[in-house]
């Protein structure tokens, strides 16, 4: 049985709509810029939202002073999605699903005194942005690293497929905190500049705020369908990836034998732009056979938007299946990966009908889907 | 022929090894299998069930409570299922949830930011406010390559774990499921971990090497959560 995806939107500084975000990225515009924070004497390079926009186009749904920050997006981005199908979220057949990594983690920074510190724990803010669109079931939350998104989208199909549900809104969102930025430094994970994804003189990840959201439905909504998707673990390291890439490996060999195929017309891919991450993944897709098949990151543009990148990027990726262009991989210049990827340099028009989108994270989790148009 | 083959042999997805640990007590399959002293604290109780389980792993030291508390809870029931060492390591799927995910190590981790005077954000703290993470130690450990989730939702959901290690089963995503409730918020700390397997056997027989083995529905698995 098929899976499609239906209406999506996309809330970043490059616009609060999928279609603003694509348009953006098509004229090759980023997110990143310089940042600066009252706990850090150097800015950072990142990806945030105006709080005083946000809070402007919330105040036509409700009192902005009620809700954090990233109930805000996720609200905004899940009410896009309700206005443009008409899916009605107090049926008992329908879905919501967040997936974060931090959720409302400002709230332990002390940022919102007038709201209850029991909204730090994810099933709270699910309950919140839930009980805005009044849903019939319980929001069900996804926490698995970097990999949520894109896994979140994975088990909405799976719910699918199993009639457990017919739609299925999928939500991403996190946000760039002190509590993020101040971690990522400790590990000496961060680039000063912005982000180079599979490159050579690539310095680290940038971080970036988004809300992203998708509805997955039984019905033909679309074109454009998910085959089949995959996670599997390294088994290696908590905070390092494999360096055979074995779980990513796995997760698109599962993915591709699922849907009994054998290449695709581009990879959406993951590309931090770390050292070790972009390699395991050079190494994974040649394993794979998938060494000469065009690829991206979207991290030049975004930064790493954590527990919504797989969304964000599934549906920019959606996008170009659907709009037919290749998007480059901005930050990226000269090949420095240790086995050959084929980047894609230009944004560029071309009958697309396959997307590979892949995911790797902290926990040594990885994961793979399939997109085809039809 | 298939219905003499139907009325002979059962296909059917159960429960087959589970351990709870809550209060300071832990259980096994349903029986006592140690008692904390209720004047330790988590941390103190998590290393006195470590000497017990002789688990000899370093890397348990490194852990925050959360990992220790899966990693302990997932040791026995990994070593009490009798044919473990067989299954294939890349069809064993880790389904995990919690409710408080990984707030414990979150609030270590703002404490260490919160005064600029003394501000030591730790790369060996910070790797662990993920929930997953508690699945990685898992997946190392034990070599499991197979399928992960992390599910965060208010109360334990025997539902949701029910139906999303169904369908692993039925897709044949997995071949056995490590299933978990893991929680640590403040002092408080419950587990209950089982492992769900598809077992084809003569009824006729039963299930002689697993003599605690449920069927795997929502109802027993909330039955054997709440025992």
């Amino acid at each position: 049985m098929s899976v499609f995806f239906g209406a999506h939107n996309i809330i970043s500084p490059l616009g609060y709509t999928s279609r603003e975000n694509f348009e953006a990225l098509v004229n090759g515009k980023s997110a990143l810029q310089k940042h600066s924070f009252s706990f850090s004497e150097k800015p950072f390079f990142c990806s945030k939202i105006n709080e005083a926009e946000l809070d402007k186009r919330f105040s036509w749904l409700a009192n902005p002073k009620e809700y954090t920050h990233l109930e805000k997006l996720c609200t905004l981005s899940v009410k896009d999605i309700v206005t443009q199908s008409g899916i009605d979220l107090r049926d008992k057949n329908n879905l919501l699903i967040l997936s974060t990594t931090k959720g409302n983690i400002d709230i332990l920074e002390n940022k919102y005194p007038d709201i209850s510190p029991q909204r730090a724990y994810l099933p709270e803010l699910a309950k919140t942005v839930g009980d805005f669109f009044k849903t019939k079931n319980a929001p069900l939350v996804v926490s698995n690293a970097c990999i949520s998104g894109l896994l979140a989208i994975i088990i909405a199909k799976r719910f699918i497929e199993n009639k457990n549900y017919k739609n299925i809104i999928v939500c991403g969102a996190d946000l760039v905190s002190e509590f993020t930025l101040s971690g990522f430094k400790s590990f000496n994970a961060m680039s000063d500049e912005a982000c180079k994804p599979f490159d050579k003189n690539r310095t680290g990840i940038n971080l970036g705020e988004a809300a992203a959201s998708i509805l997955l439905s039984e019905d033909k909504l679309s074109n454009i369908s998910i085959l089949s998707g995959a996670s599997a673990n390294d088994a290696n390291h908590i905070s390092g990836p494999s360096r055979t890439g074995d779980g990513l490996y796995q997760s698109v060999s599962e993915t591709f034998k699922a849907a009994g195929k054998n290449t695709v017309d581009f990879i959406s891919a993951h590309g931090t732009a770390t050292d070790y991450n972009d390699e395991m993944e050079s190494v994974a897709f040649s394993r794979a056979g998938l060494s000469t098949i065009p690829l991206n990151s979207l991290k030049g543009y975004y930064g790493h938007t954590l527990g919504a990148a797989g969304v964000l990027e599934s549906i920019i990726a959606i996008q170009s299946l659907s709009e037919n262009t290749l998007i480059k991989s901005l930050g990226f210049e000269t090949p420095g990966t240790v086995e050959p990827l084929n980047v894609i340099t230009q944004t560029k028009k071309t009958e697309l009908k396959s997307c590979l989108k892949t995911a790797s994270g902290f926990g040594g989790c990885n994961a793979a889907a399939l997109f085809e148009k039809i | 022929m298939p219905q003499l083959y139907l009325k002979k042999y059962k296909l059917e997805n159960f429960i087959v090894t589970y351990c709870k640990i809550k209060n300071k007590s832990v259980s096994l399959n349903g029986e006592l299998f140690f008692e904390g002293s209720q004047n330790d604290d988590l941390t103190a109780f998590l290393g006195r069930l470590y000497k017990k389980t002789e688990l000899n792993y370093p890397k348990f030291f490194k852990m925050d409570k959360l990992c220790k508390l899966g990693i302990l809870a997932t040791e026995l029931v990994i070593r009490n299922t009798p044919d473990f060492g067989t299954f294939s390591k890349n069809e064993i799927a880790l389904v995990y949830s919690n409710n408080a995910s990984s707030l414990e190590s979150d609030r270590t981790h703002a404490n260490a930011i919160a005064d600029k005077q003394n501000y030591f954000p730790s790369p060996s703290v910070f790797v662990y406010t993920l929930p997953n993470i508690v699945l990685g130690e898992i997946a190392i450990k034990h070599k499991i390559t197979g399928e992960n989730a992390f599910f965060v939702s208010e109360h334990f959901d025997a539902e949701l774990m029910y139906s999303y290690t169904n369908i692993l089963l039925k897709t044949k995503n997995a071949a056995s499921v490590l299933c978990g409730w893991v929680n640590v918020d403040g002092p408080n700390a419950e587990a209950f971990v089982y492992c769900v397997k598809n077992l084809n056997f003569k009824q006729e027989n039963g299930l002689d090497e697993y003599p605690d083995q449920k069927t795997h529905n929502s109802k027993n698995i909330q039955h054997l959560y709440s025992l």
